[in-house]
């Protein structure tokens, strides 16, 4: 966090001040190690057997928060007896298919739920059936995940062998402190502090958060390394409360933003999925398939036509299902890493590159390269001339012979953009706040916007449409956005407006609850819906933080409905009273009938406590006073997910893709439902391959930004951290007979690359498994281009396009090289080392 | 006088960031230190110089790892590890050298007790360099000139508190009138020595110390030396009045060819490029330039007559050289 | 100028005048000007770093239609007046060198950049997208109606505003691709 998020650090400083203990989990001894209590260093690729075992430790010492667990979370609903654990499968979940590698969720589902289900494809839905067997990634159920029963059965006594809190204590009952000293390298006595550390600091009194970052996402079971921390600070009672929670720390300005207002395939702005070819043909079948109909989630007709309406306006009317037929259908993965294997197959022929650059910033550079190359027409949009706009002049495999200039038919457009200072818009920070940038002064020359970019082509393309039924969601798009300034800027407050919803007398809304189903409101995106409250830009407001209490919520606007902590109903016990005098937070103030506190209220603002559903109750209304979560269908938190995850319903923990060691927990290696690309242009090490002995983790540095445009060229920086290096401990360099501040080549069976020598005693071997286990660390700042003042060799160039089967995130944090002394073979010897590798 | 303005860098919270050195650079618009790789830890500007005025030193102290570990356990990084970093700037010392021995008063006092080189009227003589006892101030390659840290007098001026300061996101940096900070630090001392961290340090905050006490001063977590800096550092101009009047004594006798040389400067660029002496205030006071740079050949010639100089005019070794 | 002109002001002669040559009397014209830059700002923009996410504020200063000065906002309740070395770096961020500022066109097979009129480049990448969204359209996949085409990507950074993102996915949904992806997958 002190390493990549140093101003955000600061609230970490003050906290220590306070009397917080600071632990420190990473590969790498960090400038965040620098400032903890403690750092424990672990095998990059271990940490669901760290956080298992502490989970372990929780259950089998009984130091759950109790109350907490039994109001808050599904630990006491029974499962369906055809499940059968990782116990009972070497390491698999009941209903894997061998040969989809994909599973059947049908049998996690909670006791009672097919009979219980109204019939047909309402069983489906409702606890997680046959349907998730095709694509059961969460996508398909939007921002309220998969649905489960909404009143289960369950053994508030906890006894029953099949309830969620039984089943967890014996999944994880293998996780233990000696698995930890064995798979992750962290000695018992570390694991013993951290251990003590986190249960005596959770409970009424105390709360306890876990902050993560990529460190945690990029692997091939990332989202599973999510869902143990909130296992554990389920059980612990961190959830929805201040001090509390799982933090994630985004690294870039709004890549939340662009994940709420997604430029991703599979979703729609606020989560709703994006509609499938087999399953979404109507708008009815979509709303009936896309999660459950209790908890807020039960409002998505209302969200999704407000979205259809504000895309197609006046056209999109009840009779013609609000122009749910002018959205394209998903058949499949359409993610990054697959787009770019249709490009090298020729199948995707244009490409808009905006403000990123694939060429040197996604893993497996070579094959993103291949891609590019192979494109018809490629339009990138950046400040500077990136290494993906430039590639046909100056890549890497020029140098090697593998490409000619003159050969590639890629047609390039490279148009300046707009600086952050140069336009004005809204961030999403990593707290879910929007902050509105005012705009300095115009961009120099012929550098746009890209609002103004996507605009005026928006504008071209329709002046240029024809009366075909292909063209009609273009024609009868909603796009006159009023023009500012000599260049026709769009009004980007306008487009803001427009995320943020209008009703049927065309004024502003304040709320997603003011959001109909039949048409009569707009709303781009329903999460963000209020932004735009009393006509008013509230990501603009600047109330100084100095002249309000801590959560300030006069600065910016935080979605959804300007809440800081998400799901703070739980910071009340069931009956609406602060767990503590110390940790009060939200409370139910019965005098005023409503719930109070320094924050709004993530919950009904005048439900009780004490309110029961009735029967057959919808949305919001069929949750209790008790259910916090509202927007899963049981207002729960899901220590057990029944349906919603490809890979099984309880994390496991699984080696790297690649990896040197041998998973002993479970006979099971790594994630069974990881996707690869196994072809010439992404080749893959062996496991536990001794031609690639060694684990590699790759990381940012305080000095620089992802690969490096935004930081080589600026001279600050550039002097700083001036080359690539790469960190490994003295004992392997002295293996390898390098010394600090020489050269060495790293490969994997992607490609080799050069960097110097940092040799630190901050980088220590592990004992894994009885044996000396090497990490090395690799930043990825460099690339050869991007008008940087320094250039070195291309980190993601190394690594596998292994992929998440959830969310198709590549595995970039922890894989296996090899590392040999000196530079790096140029042109053809590269290539012919790179043969010795993968075959010899 | 207004009261006495300074730094006090905790560096026990420091994370080694560098936003100070950047945020130093762009209100000051220095130039970029060259782009060299140094493999020493996470340093790659080495040392306070003339274009780099806020300068963090890593320092790493890890126990060294053995098979079988110096404690018996391998895969423990002992409580002793550690990474200390350490935010090095100019000292603004209560006694300064550098401004003691600057001939043409291009170093001066200011109004809030710091020492500031006024880039207009200094010539680049470099009688400051040897003369601060921590090699903090540096002339500048191209244009010959010394420079360093000026405690952003012009944000001063204004109100405003020193770029370094008002970045720094730990606070490990903080700006403020010096006997508050004196204050904060020996209280930030207190409390982690009650924490048990005894290690902790003030060091430069004793108006007792060898230059009267430093503008700027530190909490280490270590002996001074392990961060580059002289343990008991002294002033070299501690007999400074005399000395100053034996300098002053030393400029009057050149009066003369000073004048001398003034009005030669004068005719001899009167010419064609059109300056004449006194002609404006503009022209006029870049001929005095030229006329103080007389003036310190003159002091230069002066200064290396040998005999006896005065006591504590000794060239001081620098503790931390360029490197490169 | 002040003080009896330059000759009065000469250090020489205020330190042999007895003023200390140390202090006020060193003093030159310049020194007694100077002010913080950012006083003589014309505008001062209130905005948000462009690095990680935390969301740090920034003051923009601007002079003479130039950024003459990045600092952080002491207003943030996030970041109160901090920021770290990339955010402090943002002047030349927006400043440097390398920044490009007119359009560059590659034929395919070309050998070097070409300059193209930005106008030009919008009517042409139109053209493209149309003809390639022709090309490649699918009605139907499978036996089930889609509308849309596989053969147009897009892949944004996630520096991208919450409004630019909007228009990006709404006009690709519009014309029908579906392969539009974010830093936010990787």
């Amino acid at each position: 966090m002190a390493e990549c998020h140093p101003v955000g650090f600061q609230w970490v400083v003050e906290a220590r001040a306070r009397g917080a203990k600071v632990f420190h989990v990473d590969p790498r001894y960090t400038r965040t190690s620098a400032l903890a209590d403690r750092y424990t260093q672990i095998r990059a690729g271990s940490d669901i057997v760290l956080l298992g075992a502490l989970i372990n430790h929780v259950l089998s010492n009984e130091l759950d928060f109790r109350e907490y667990v039994l109001a808050y979370t599904n630990a006491s609903t029974i499962v369906s007896e055809d499940y059968r654990d990782t116990e009972d499968l070497d390491g698999l979940f009941s209903g894997f298919d061998h040969e989809t590698r994909s599973y059947d969720p049908a049998s996690w589902s909670y006791e009672g739920a097919p009979e219980e289900a109204a019939a047909g494809e309402r069983a489906e839905q409702v606890e997680g059936g046959r349907a998730h067997a095709r694509t059961a990634g969460p996508d398909q159920y939007g921002a309220g995940g998969a649905a489960a029963l909404p009143r289960p059965a369950a053994d508030p006594t906890l006894r029953h062998p099949r309830c969620v809190y039984q089943i967890l204590k014996r999944h994880f009952a293998r996780y233990t402190a000696e698995t930890v000293e064995e798979l992750c390298g962290v000695s018992r006595e570390d694991f013993a502090e951290l251990a003590e550390a986190i249960t005596a600091n959770s409970g009424r009194e105390r709360t306890t958060t876990w902050v993560y970052s990529v460190g945690w996402t990029q692997h091939t079971v990332g989202v599973q390394y999510i869902r143990t921390a909130s296992i554990l600070q389920l059980l612990l009672g961190n959830i929805g409360r201040p001090g509390g929670g799982i933090l994630a720390l985004r690294g870039h300005a709004s890549i939340q933003g662009s994940t709420d207002i997604p430029t991703l395939f599979n979703i729609l702005p606020g989560y709703l999925p994006m509609p499938h070819a087999h399953r979404n043909e109507t708008l009815d079948d979509y709303l009936a398939r896309a999660g459950g109909d209790t908890g807020f989630w039960g409002r998505k007709r209302a969200y999704m036509v407000s979205l259809l309406k504000a895309w197609w306006g006046d056209a999109a009317t009840e009779e013609n299902g609000f122009r749910f037929d002018h959205l394209p259908r998903l058949t499949g993965d359409h993610g990054h890493y697959n787009t770019v294997m249709g490009q090298i197959d020729g199948t995707v022929k244009g490409y808009f590159v905006v403000g990123e650059n694939p060429a040197v910033g996604s893993s497996g550079g070579r094959a993103q390269r291949f891609g590019l190359a192979n494109l018809d027409w490629l339009v990138v949009r950046d400040l500077a001339l990136v290494e993906t706009a430039t590639f046909w002049k100056d890549g890497p495999e020029l140098e090697t012979g593998e490409m000619r200039t003159e050969e590639i038919g890629t047609e390039v457009f490279f148009l300046p953009a707009a600086s952050h200072v140069e336009k004005e818009g809204t961030f999403t920070n990593t707290q879910r706040l929007l902050q509105w940038r005012e705009k300095a002064l115009d961009p120099p020359g012929d550098c746009r916007s890209d609002l103004w970019f996507y605009y005026h082509l928006g504008r071209l393309i329709r002046e240029r449409v024809t009366s075909e039924e292909r063209d009609l969601p273009l024609r009868e798009l909603t796009w006159d956005y009023p023009e500012e300034g000599e260049h026709r800027e769009p009004s980007a407050s306008a487009v803001l407006r427009e995320i943020g919803g209008v009703g049927a007398d065309g004024q502003a809304l304040s709320a997603y609850t003011e959001l109909e189903p039949d048409g009569s409101t707009r709303c781009g995106c329903w999460i963000y819906c209020g932004v735009y409250a009393d006509e008013v830009n509230q990501a603009a407001r600047r109330r100084p933080g100095r002249e309000q209490n801590p959560e300030a919520l006069e600065w910016g606007w935080a979605w959804p409905a300007n809440r800081r902590i998400l799901y703070n109903r739980a910071s009340a016990d069931p009956e609406g009273r602060p767990w503590s005098e110390r940790k009060a937070y939200m409370y139910w103030d019965e005098e005023r009938g409503e719930w109070a506190g320094p924050d709004v209220p993530d919950f009904e603002k005048n439900k009780r406590p004490d309110y029961r559903p009735p029967e057959n109750a919808a949305a919001e209304d069929a949750l209790s006073g008790i259910d916090p979560f509202i927007m899963q269908t049981d207002g729960k938190g899901w220590l057990f997910a029944p349906a919603g995850l490809s890979d099984g319903p309880l994390p496991a923990h699984y080696e790297p893709f690649e990896s040197p060691v041998r998973n002993s927990l479970y006979g099971q290696q790594c994630n069974p439902g990881l996707r690869t690309y196994p072809r010439p242009e992404s080749p893959y090490n062996p496991e536990r391959s001794p031609r690639f002995p060694y684990v590699l983790t790759t990381y940012r540095l305080t000095e620089h930004h992802t690969a490096g445009a935004m930081s080589r060229p600026l001279a600050y920086l550039a002097e700083l951290q001036p080359e690539l290096f790469c960190e490994m401990s003295p004992t392997l360099a002295a293996d390898l007979g390098l010394a600090n501040g020489d050269w060495a080549t790293i490969v994997t069976s992607r490609t080799a690359i050069e960097a110097r020598v940092l040799v630190t005693e901050r980088v220590r071997p592990l004992r894994i498994q009885g044996r000396v286990v090497h990490q090395i660390g690799l930043p990825y700042h460099w690339g050869w281009g991007s008008g940087g003042l320094v250039t070195g060799d291309v980190t993601n160039d190394l690594l596998p396009i292994a992929l998440d089967p959830n969310v198709y995130i590549q595995e970039s944090k922890a894989t296996t090289c090899d590392v040999r002394p000196g530079r790096r073979p140029r042109g053809g010897d590269l290539l012919a080392m790179m043969e010795e590798y993968r075959h010899g | 006088m207004a009261e006495r303005m300074g730094f006090f860098t905790d560096t026990s919270i420091c994370i080694g960031c560098k936003a100070c050195e950047v945020a130093c650079k762009e209100w000051n618009q220095l130039p970029d230190d060259g782009f060299l790789f140094q493999a020493t830890s996470y340093d790659n500007t080495v040392a306070l110089g003339a274009s780099t005025w806020r300068h963090v030193a890593f320092i790493e102290q890890q126990p060294v790892w053995t098979p079988e570990g110096e404690t018996g356990d391998p895969l423990r990084i002992g409580p002793d590890g550690r990474w200390l970093m350490s935010s090095d700037v100019c000292k603004h010392c209560t006694h300064a050298g550098c401004l003691d021995v600057c001939p043409t008063g291009a170093l001066f006092r200011t109004e809030f007790d710091t020492v500031v080189v006024q880039p207009d009227i200094c010539n680049g003589c470099g009688y400051c360099v040897p003369a601060c006892p921590f090699g903090v101030i540096d002339r500048r390659e191209d244009d010959g000139r010394a420079w360093k840290c000026t405690m952003c007098y012009d944000r001063q001026r204004g109100g405003l508190e020193p770029a370094c300061a008002k970045a720094c996101p730990t606070d490990s940096i903080q700006f403020g009138p010096l006997d508050e900070l004196r204050e904060r630090a020996a209280g930030r001392v207190a409390a982690l020595h009650a924490e048990g961290r005894t290690e902790a340090r003030l060091y430069g905050e004793s108006p007792g110390d060898g230059v009267g006490g430093m503008g700027a001063f530190f909490l280490l977590l270590d002996e001074p030396e392990v961060y580059g800096l002289p343990p008991d550092p002294v002033v070299p101009t501690r007999d400074l009045p005399a000395m100053w009047r034996w300098a002053g004594a030393a400029a009057l006798t050149m009066v003369g060819a000073v004048a001398v040389s003034f009005l030669g400067a004068a005719v001899g660029s009167g010419g064609g490029s059109g300056r004449s002496a006194g002609s404006s205030g503009s022209r006029a006071f870049e001929q005095v330039r030229g006329v103080r740079g007389v003036l310190v050949r003159g002091v230069r010639r002066f200064g290396g007559f040998g005999g006896s100089p005065p006591a504590g005019w000794l060239p001081m070794r620098r503790f931390q050289g360029r490197g490169r | 100028m002040a003080g009896g002109g330059w000759f009065a002001r000469w250090p020489v002669i205020r330190q042999l005048r007895g003023q200390d040559g140390r202090g006020d009397a060193a003093r030159s014209a310049r020194t007694d000007a100077l002010r913080p830059r950012v006083e003589e700002a014309d505008s001062v923009a209130r905005s948000v770093c462009p690095y990680c996410a935390v969301g740090c504020g920034q003051l923009v200063y601007v002079k003479d239609g130039k950024v003459s000065q990045i600092e952080g906002d002491p207003d943030s309740p996030i970041s109160r007046g901090r920021l770290c070395p990339k955010g402090s770096a943002s002047k030349q961020l927006v400043t440097h060198a390398g920044r490009q500022t007119a359009v560059l066109y590659r034929r395919p097979y070309g050998t070097e950049w070409e300059p193209l009129d930005l106008d030009t480049a919008m009517d042409m990448i139109a053209d493209r997208v149309l003809r390639t969204r022709r090309d490649t359209w699918q009605q139907e996949h499978e036996g089930r109606v889609v509308r849309r085409t596989l053969g147009i990507a897009s892949l944004g950074g996630a520096t991208l505003d919450n409004e630019e993102n909007y228009l990006m996915k709404k006009l690709y949904t519009a014309l029908g691709a579906i392969q539009v992806e974010n830093q936010a997958r990787i």
